[in-house]
């Protein structure tokens, strides 16, 4: 009787402890994730007004540098600030109003073609989006 | 076959045979049909020809070397105009009488520079020329002779990646060089530079080579106060940071010349922090005396560069260890490439030698390296968490098979 | 034993009046398994409806936060290993558990086809299972695509164009199932369709027959051994518990992988990128992959490859309807041919599976 009772304990015991830790996983799965912005996919990357004409900034875009420009006739523009010569961050030079690579002196124009210096590509464009006052930064173009 | 039809072939091949016949006549190259059959040094240049950049536009034997081509016979041939092999002496001006007129090289290339002769005399080879020095190089030396490339095609004597073999045929040969006093390891230290390994590793054509930083058709080494300036074209951080550093008016009063004192001519290869004070090569000992205030500051900062080095290494490796189980790690490998920029940015500061500058950005790369080692550290506790949640459930697994094996087994012998 | 049971009594009463499974439980308690030196190769069958099982569940979660447009998909899934809690374990079952399903449906299906399970009256379920398998494979090469990453897009790529290579039919196959000319995003939708409902209503209808046959025919036994010589084992407890033990291994053994060697997001996919250098299938498909390289370019004037994949084709055909071929296995005979075939097969999907591992550079 004893050990009847033992090994039925035994069973319900196992079985609920396996059903529990099998349960509780799909469980947390379920509960609603704070979301997380997407980064890969749009990137908040400044507010209207946070940058002066003919200036710009660096932001975070997936696991890479960005560059946000906001030019002196007021548009914005987005490019990946990954070098296409040996990956240094690209900069923006308002004294010339072009992009420059402090490494070797990389330099492209306002659309990201190669000027002068080493690059042998033009910098990813990126699709950019006023939405109200911010400036949203989304996939590739193209 | 009928009369008329064999009349009407014969009529029909006539014309052909006498096109024919005029066709053979005038593509007749009589100098190459000749020297082709001969052997050794005197068949290769009509063996070659064919590949040479100006048979590409037409140009033939005769245009450099006179002669009649439409004649069989040697003496024919070898007419009134014919002038033979040219001296040592005589080619740049048979190359200048050409790429000099700019008027003649229009019809051909209108881009091209006609200016190569007029800097090949201010060169050391050129005025050694001028002096009737036979051993010095001539046109043909670098570009080849019948079978002339274009620079940008790969099988160009001066295309980049083999241009330094071109130049160390001469320079690398103590023979030819001892009469100079020239030195001849220049090729062999530049095989082991950072900008060969860029060149001939990367396949990055922009990389220097000689012609780069000695010039072309002037090719000149830059003197001592104007290498700075040679760098500088493809190194402008540095160089405008080294004229804003007290280092600039020291070096010019005691006629060093900048970037080559430290980072030397040919032999360039990756800086490393173990150049300063106290390191491994240390370059500062040269002019500074090791118990001085600054060499301690510098030996200080050596020792910060080399612990954020080490830093970035080892989280680094942990980050790949911890991606390759499974967890999402792609804003972590962002701040650590940011510090690593942080990193090079701090270190090439030293060029500029304002230490306040430097200590700030090396506290810059030193906190972006904390938070980096934060998310390193919270994901290597969400692998251990994970292992855990296995040990727990497989346990339960197993303990539930046991339970079935049990309950069977009793039933079985209840029965 | 006083309240207790008459607690439980009273709800089984409950259940009987309004379900009346009496009669279904009298036949579970009858239910007997053959025993015998070969009765091994049974826990397959069971081992493939528990994958399946567990490839419903972690489906069926996986689509709470699945986005199937090529602007999100491969994005949700990032999600789901990186920001969802235990988001990288329920993916890399659903992963890991499709790989093992289709290694157990392929030993399944042999061991049947060695054991001539197939002979009258089981023909239906042999054609039944032919038909899952082509299914179970359709769901592999389609959940393939769903993450979009560069692996899935280009092995989708070649898997399609061995597709459009099917003589006379082979172009609109192509263009049914990608659903335009490319893999584009209506590529993806297309998958996603099949993936989630047509091939789990079509796995539905035919296992549920195939399952059904089963329980009214048992299960065959080899040929030579008679009925009432053979011994039955109780399917309740004993061969249940076998069963069990089996499931909850395969459980544990599914858990150590997926900790230790989570399924990869990899990069996402970029249609205008070159093919990466030695881009092949999912393994299962590889022996087929191999085939069509190493086959000679033309064979008397005509592509070898329309051939290879014709010849495979009627391969198919014929091996989904051996058991109105095997006059012998009819008769109860044991057909040497049958061995033959099987071993030959077997020993052909192995080695072409290993040759395009061991010598992925290998071009025509």
């Amino acid at each position: 009787m004893k050990r009847r009772r033992f090994i039925d304990l035994f069973l319900i015991g196992s079985g609920l402890g396996t059903f529990l830790s099998l349960l509780y996983p799909v469980f947390r799965y379920l509960m609603p994730t704070p979301r997380k912005e997407e980064v890969v996919e749009q990137v908040v990357a400044a507010r209207i007004g946070e940058l002066a004409p003919n200036s710009a900034k660096i932001f975070r875009f997936g696991a890479e540098p960005a560059l946000l420009i906001f030019t002196r006739e007021g548009n914005y523009l987005a490019y990946s600030a990954v070098c296409t010569h040996l990956t240094c961050t690209v900069g923006y030079d308002s004294s010339t109003e072009t992009l420059l690579c402090p490494c070797h002196n990389g330099r492209f124009n306002l659309n990201g073609e190669v000027i002068s210096g080493p690059p042998p590509r033009p910098l990813r464009r990126l699709n950019l989006e006023i939405r109200g006052e911010e400036i949203v930064v989304w996939r590739e173009r193209g | 076959m009928k009369e008329w039809f064999k009349k009407l072939i014969f009529l029909l091949s006539l014309p052909i045979f006498l096109a024919s016949f005029l066709y053979a006549q005038s593509a007749r190259n009589s100098c190459l049909s000749c020297h082709l059959e001969l052997e050794g040094s005197l068949a290769a240049p009509a063996q070659s020809f064919s590949r040479d950049i100006h048979a590409q536009f037409g140009l033939s034997c005769a245009s450099c070397h006179g002669g009649n081509p439409l004649k069989e016979e040697i003496e024919e041939a070898k007419d009134r105009s014919f002038k033979g092999k040219f001296s040592r002496q005589a080619i740049p001006q048979l190359c200048a009488s050409c790429h000099a007129d700019a008027n003649y090289m229009r019809n051909y290339n209108p881009s091209i520079r006609v200016d190569q002769f007029e800097l090949y005399l201010t060169s050391r080879h050129g005025q050694a020329y001028k002096n009737g020095d036979l051993k010095a190089a001539i046109c043909t030396d670098c570009h080849g002779v019948h079978q002339i490339q274009r620079a940008n095609m790969p099988q160009s004597s001066i295309f980049p990646w083999n241009l330094a073999s071109t130049c160390s045929r001469c320079h690398s040969d103590p023979d030819l060089m001892k009469p100079y006093g020239l030195a001849t390891n220049q090729a062999e230290d530049y095989r082991a530079s950072v900008h060969a390994q860029a060149l001939y590793e990367k396949k990055d054509l922009s990389a220097p080579t000689c012609n780069d930083c000695h010039g072309n058709h002037g090719a000149l080494p830059p003197g001592v106060s104007s290498v700075a300036n040679v760098c500088r074209q493809c190194h402008p951080s540095q160089a405008e940071l080294f004229t804003q550093s007290p280092h600039k008016k020291a070096f010019d009063e005691a006629r060093i010349s900048e970037c080559e004192a430290c980072h030397g001519n040919h032999r360039i290869t990756s800086p490393s922090a173990e150049m300063l004070a106290g390191g491994k090569q240390d370059l500062c000992l040269q002019c500074h005396s090791s118990d001085s205030s600054l060499y301690q500051q510098a030996s200080k900062l050596r020792e910060k560069f080399n612990s954020l080095q080490n830093q970035i290494e080892s989280l680094s490796s942990r980050l790949n260890q911890v991606k390759k189980k499974g967890v999402e790690m792609s804003e972590a490998r962002y701040e650590l490439q940011q510090a690593h920029s942080f990193f090079l940015e701090a270190r090439n500061l030293i060029h500029g030698l304002s230490f306040p500058e430097i200590e700030e950005k090396i506290k810059a790369t030193s906190d972006k390296l904390n938070l980096v080692d934060n998310v390193v550290l919270a994901a290597e506790k969400e692998i251990r968490y994970r292992k855990t949640g296995l040990v727990i459930a497989t346990t339960f697994l197993f303990l539930l098979a046991l339970a079935l094996l049990l309950k069977v087994r009793e039933r079985r012998n209840r029965v | 034993m006083a309240s207790g049971s008459k607690g439980k009594n009273k709800l089984l009463v409950y259940f009987e009046d309004r379900f009346k499974w009496s009669k279904i439980a009298e036949l579970a308690r009858k239910k007997t398994v053959p025993k015998h030196s070969l009765s091994y190769w049974q826990y397959f069958g069971g081992l493939c409806l528990f994958l399946f099982i567990i490839q419903v569940i972690t489906g069926g979660l996986l689509l709470l936060h699945y986005v199937p447009s090529i602007d999100r998909a491969h994005e949700s899934i990032q999600f789901i290993m990186g920001q969802v809690k235990f988001g990288w374990l329920i993916r890399s079952v659903h992963s890991w558990s499709a790989n093992i399903l289709i290694g157990a449906i392929f030993v399944h299906m042999f061991s049947t086809f060695l054991l001539r399970a197939y002979r009258p009256p089981r023909e239906i379920t042999w054609v039944t299972g032919t038909f899952l398998l082509f299914i179970f494979l359709a769901f592999g090469f389609s959940g393939y695509l769903l993450p979009w990453n560069e692996l899935s897009f280009f092995a989708t790529r070649v898997g399609t164009d061995l597709l459009g290579q099917i003589p006379i039919i082979g172009g609109s196959l192509k263009t049914f199932v990608l659903g335009g000319r490319e893999i584009s995003g209506a590529t993806l939708s297309r998958f996603y369709w099949f993936h989630v409902a047509l091939l789990p209503l079509a796995a539905l209808f035919f296992l549920g027959i195939h399952l059904y046959l089963i329980q009214i025919h048992g299960i065959s036994l080899p040929l030579g051994l008679k009925q009432k010589k053979v011994r039955e084992v109780p399917f309740f407890p004993d061969f249940f518990l076998s069963e069990s033990v089996l499931w909850l291994t395969v459980l544990a053994i599914i858990g150590l992988l997926c900790v230790f060697f989570p399924w990869e997001t990899g990069e996402k996919a970029n249609p205008f990128a070159p093919t990466p250098a030695g881009i092949r299938p999912e393994w299962y498909f590889t022996f087929l992959f191999t085939t069509l390289k190493l086959v000679p370019g033309h064979i008397l004037g005509i592509e070898g490859e329309k051939i290879a994949l014709l010849f495979i084709l009627l391969a198919c055909f014929f091996w989904l309807l051996v058991p109105y071929w095997d006059r012998k296995g009819q008769k109860e005979q044991k057909n040497p041919l049958i061995t033959v075939i099987g071993l030959t097969v077997i020993i052909y999907i192995l080695v072409f599976t290993l040759i395009t591992y061991l010598f992925p550079g290998y071009k025509k």
